[in-house]
């Protein structure tokens, strides 16, 4: 066995109105090259202007992980030609980024283990460009150009592919909770590049290390390093060790495996230099205040932990339910509020979690859903009944009571109206009731079943077997 | 006259000049007589590096022939809302880089004092409109001298404004941490005029946090007014050393109090503009692959599609910038070479400071000779550098220069004299000059100067 180290470099998009050097929008999905102006465009005699919002955010972020905010960085131009990249040059930040140090907190063999951050930087993100199928040519879209992001880079504290995942799920929770991303890893708002080396245990000298890119989900994350961390134990327990060289590898999703890119050698130099039209950046304490406020103080792993206690939990659940932020908020919405907290998750982790995975958000806010709980205590509906109120809320957006009354669930309690039901119903089976007679119970739930399904699941169900019991008895 | 008609006048003195690249056929504006402002219907000349919305943006290289501004650079709008109108482009060294014109990948432009002699560069279109009479102002860049080495040439004024004063958005970068916009124009009163009205702060260059200008009234007294003065004038040509002399003898006449300075003229300051601005060349001119504008090369991939236009869109002496820029930011090179040009130039800039904590001005020629003659320099591109080193050091401390004519050669060609102040203090060189033209006459329009 070889201890497997892992430093990982995460690009996260901010969550800013406009773009990092000009004022085009930043929304996602715009026909191509619908949000581009010259500035974007690198039309010569253009000069970029820093959005604000966008250095703001970048602290927030410092904020968030304990880093130390510099209070002067500065901006430079990696340069290289490719036709996504229209200045030629990325505006990026190089020896002086804007945080340094800081880190985030993860379980290790259920000890808390800080994995200690480099930096974060600022840089605008280049074009994108597409490749239609069986066509000579290829399409650049510009509306990506100069959308602002953070480039956040581990120190190799990593040690198993596992702890990278979680890792990046308590950064992507951090950071949504902190309104600086929405992290959407599909969206390509957050995009990982990983270093990864092997060692003896207790080897103090790091391994040659790989680095591999275009991983596009956490599900891909684990894979990759999973598959490298083979490649690279393999050559090694082989005696061929030499083989692992230090490279780019590009992860393959479809063939499930990583392929070289560029050697060291090869290695493209960007001849970084300070980029002239971008003065020094510099920050007063006030600014850096001003921008960290309202920033949660909890870590993810002290929410998973007060979730466990406070909404009396599995570890799991609290997991499932701190690692997106949007649900860890709704849960913290809803359990105040509510007679039982653990209902609520339910709720959220069940119905509630089938339906986020389309990938629409979450549909169904606090207010609403405690509303929903309401009803099913108080045995107004029953809980398939409050099944088909929950969809119908995701669906149209509407209100419980909305709900129910479009949808017919008021519920029958009204013992007149089900009493002729339910007689007419023990009377059709006689059998039913003749194997109930003789001790066997399910079938009253076939009895219970014929009612519901007469009444279209609109019968209470307490009152409908009070009422069957006693017209067994008659 | 109707701007029509201005404009068929200029095409027609420009034959044998030269110094237009475009001209605006079809003028959209009101004729004259019909707009306000402190510049109310003065036609200007711009050099063809300036957005102007709609009109040509060649750099005169063949990489943007057919290239279109579609917006307006700063300077152009603060002009425009001042009662300005643009007749045309002028012609320059390809994307500002030479000092002759001779780099235009489209003309030659002579210099209307002596038709044999270049005009200068980069702006020499700019300088030749001017000095040809075909309009009284003109803006240029002035990125080593570009705007000075040219004025002087042709005998006309020019101020390379303090870096930061004057934006520069909508000028196409050559070197962004030297370039700067300034006027050229037939008199010193005009330039101080055009410099008030585009000086300032704009926000849309970061780099431009200037304060604006007014214009200032003529110093009387110069007996507070401290001087330097070069004392080793070697590598300059005797009529120029005699007119500087002179120039120097009449602020003394005027009261001020001069002294010799110790200005070794350095000749690595030279090279160290050639690094630097190289450098950032290198990486400015970059964008020009052909993909979304300009020449389109052709090719089967995108990388040779990208070569070629460049290969065949840029000339020579660009191409020899891009590589040598590239080249001292290389790694390995980088802090060998650029970093330590970087170094010198912040020495360089910590002297000036020195410098200016004495005296309120400084003097030197522009150039060390008058304009030479159209293939001068051609195989020497270190003797085409060196015209440079009275003008680099302004440039690369970033502090306010003026060239205005003073005096002629034995041929009768023009002599620049260049007038430096410290960061910001145009009003110092203004107001000091006019004094001087209230004493002695008008710049350009002397005795010794016809």
């Amino acid at each position: 066995m070889y201890e497997v180290v892992i430093g990982l470099e995460i690009h996260v998009e901010l969550k800013t109105k406009s773009k990092l050097f000009c004022t085009c929008s930043t929304d996602f999905g715009a026909e191509p090259n619908s949000q581009v102006c010259p500035i974007c465009l690198g039309m010569p005699g253009t000069l970029p202007q820093v959005n604000q919002e966008a250095v703001q955010l970048a602290i927030r972020a410092g904020g968030v992980f304990g880093c130390t905010i510099q209070p002067l960085s500065q901006f430079s131009r990696k340069n290289y030609m490719y036709p996504d990249l229209p200045k030629a040059y990325q505006i990026t930040q190089y020896q002086e980024p804007i945080c340094t140090d800081g880190g985030i907190e993860v379980l290790r063999e259920g000890k808390k283990t800080m994995i200690r951050l480099e930096r974060i930087h600022m840089e605008e993100d280049p074009g994108k460009l597409m490749h239609p199928d069986y066509e000579h040519f290829s399409l650049a879209d510009y509306n990506r150009s100069g959308i602002p992001l953070i480039e956040i880079v581990t120190k190799p504290d990593l040690r198993s592919p596992e702890e990278a995942v979680s890792f990046l799920k308590a950064l992507r929770t951090q950071l949504e909770f902190a309104d600086i991303s929405d992290c959407r890893m599909e969206q390509g708002s957050m995009r990982c590049d990983a270093n990864i080396s092997l060692r003896e245990p207790g080897n103090q000298v790091l391994g040659t290390k790989v680095e591999i890119k275009n991983i596009n989900s956490f599900k891909e994350v684990q894979k990759a390093l999973e598959k490298e961390i083979k490649r690279q134990s393999d050559l090694l327990r082989f005696g061929e060790g030499d083989k692992i060289v230090q490279e780019t590898r590009k992860w393959d999703a479809g063939k499930g495996r990583t392929v070289p890119m560029r050697s060291k050698e090869d290695a493209e130099d960007y001849r970084y230099f300070d980029d002239p039209d971008l003065p020094a950046l510099i920050l007063t304490q006030g600014q850096i205040q001003a921008a960290q406020e309202g920033i949660p103080s909890e870590t993810a792993l002290e929410r998973r932990q007060r979730f466990m206690e406070e909404y009396d939990l599995s570890e799991s659940e609290a997991v499932t339910l701190t690692e997106d932020a949007v649900l860890a908020r709704l849960m913290d919405q809803a359990a105040g509020k509510a007679s039982s907290p653990r209902k609520v998750a339910n709720w959220i982790l069940t119905e509630g979690l089938r339906l986020y995975r389309s990938g629409q958000g979450f549909r169904v806010n606090a207010r609403a859903l405690l509303a929903l709980l309401k009803e099913i205590e108080s045995g107004a509906l029953s809980h398939s009944a409050a099944k088909q109120v929950f969809e119908y809320i995701w669906e149209q957006q509407g209100t419980v009571a909305d709900a129910i009354e479009t949808l017919g669930l008021k519920q029958m309690s009204d013992s007149s109206q089900l009493e002729t039901l339910v007689a007419k119903i023990v009377a059709d089976n006689p059998q039913a009731v003749a194997e109930i007679k003789s001790g066997n119970g399910k079938a009253f739930g076939f009895l219970m079943g014929a009612v519901m399904k007469e009444t279209k699941g609109k019968a209470n169900p307490k009152v409908a077997k009070e009422l069957i019991e006693a017209e067994l008895k008659k | 006259m109707t701007k029509k008609q201005i404009i068929e006048e200029i095409q027609s003195k420009d034959q044998t000049i030269g110094a237009f690249l475009s001209l605006d056929q079809d003028v959209r504006e009101a004729d004259p007589g019909q707009s306000a402002g402190r510049l109310a219907d003065l036609a200007m000349a711009i050099k063809d590096n300036i957005a102007v919305k709609d009109h040509p943006l060649t750099c005169a290289s063949k990489m943007l022939k057919d290239h279109r501004a579609g917006y307006d650079a700063t300077v152009i709008e603060r002009l425009r809302q001042a009662g300005a109108w643009f007749v045309g482009k002028t012609n320059m060294d390809e994307f500002a880089m030479g000092g002759s014109t001779e780099n235009s990948a489209f003309q030659k432009t002579k210099n209307p004092k002596d038709l044999s002699c270049v005009p200068g560069g980069s702006s020499g279109g700019s300088a030749a409109a001017v000095a040809g009479g075909m309009v009284s102002a003109s803006l240029g860049s002035d990125t080593g001298g570009s705007i000075r080495q040219p004025a002087a040439y042709c005998g006309i004024v020019g101020l390379k404004p303090t870096y930061g004063r004057v934006s520069r958005y909508g000028l196409v970068a050559f070197a962004s941490s030297f370039d700067q916009i300034g006027p050229m124009t037939t008199t010193l009163e005009e330039c101080e005029s055009i410099f008030s009205v585009i000086a300032g702060e704009d926000q849309r260059d970061p780099t431009c946090m200037g304060k604006a200008y007014s214009v200032q009234t003529p110093l009387k007294d110069f007996s507070q007014l401290k001087v330097g003065f070069l004392s080793d004038l070697s590598g300059v040509a005797p009529d120029v050393a005699k007119a500087y002399q002179a120039f120097c003898q009449e602020l003394s006449d005027a009261g001020a109090k001069l002294e010799e300075i110790e200005f070794v003229l350095p000749q690595e300051a030279v090279s160290v503009y050639y690094v630097l601005s190289s450098a950032e060349a290198s990486s400015n001119l970059g964008r020009f692959d052909g993909i979304r504008y300009g020449m389109r090369g052709q090719g089967e991939t995108v990388e040779a599609v990208m070569r070629d236009s460049r290969g065949r869109g840029f000339g020579l002496e660009v191409k020899r910038r891009v590589l040598f820029g590239t080249h001292v930011l290389s790694a390995g090179y980088q802090d060998q070479v650029y970093k330590k040009a970087q170094r010198y130039r912040a020495m360089l800039r910590a002297k000036m400071k020195d410098l200016f904590a004495i005296y309120d001005l400084l003097l030197m020629p522009t150039t060390p000779t008058p304009a030479f003659e159209f293939g001068a320099h051609n195989d020497d591109p270190m003797a085409m550098y060196l015209e440079d080193a009275f003008t680099v050091p302004a440039s690369l401390t970033g502090i306010p220069a003026i060239s205005i004519p003073y005096g002629k050669s034995q041929q009768g060609l023009p002599i620049g004299m260049q007038v430096m102040a410290s960061h910001g203090k145009e009003e110092t060189i203004f107001s000091v000059l006019k004094g001087l033209e209230e004493k002695f006459g008008v710049f350009g329009r002397r005795d010794s100067d016809v």
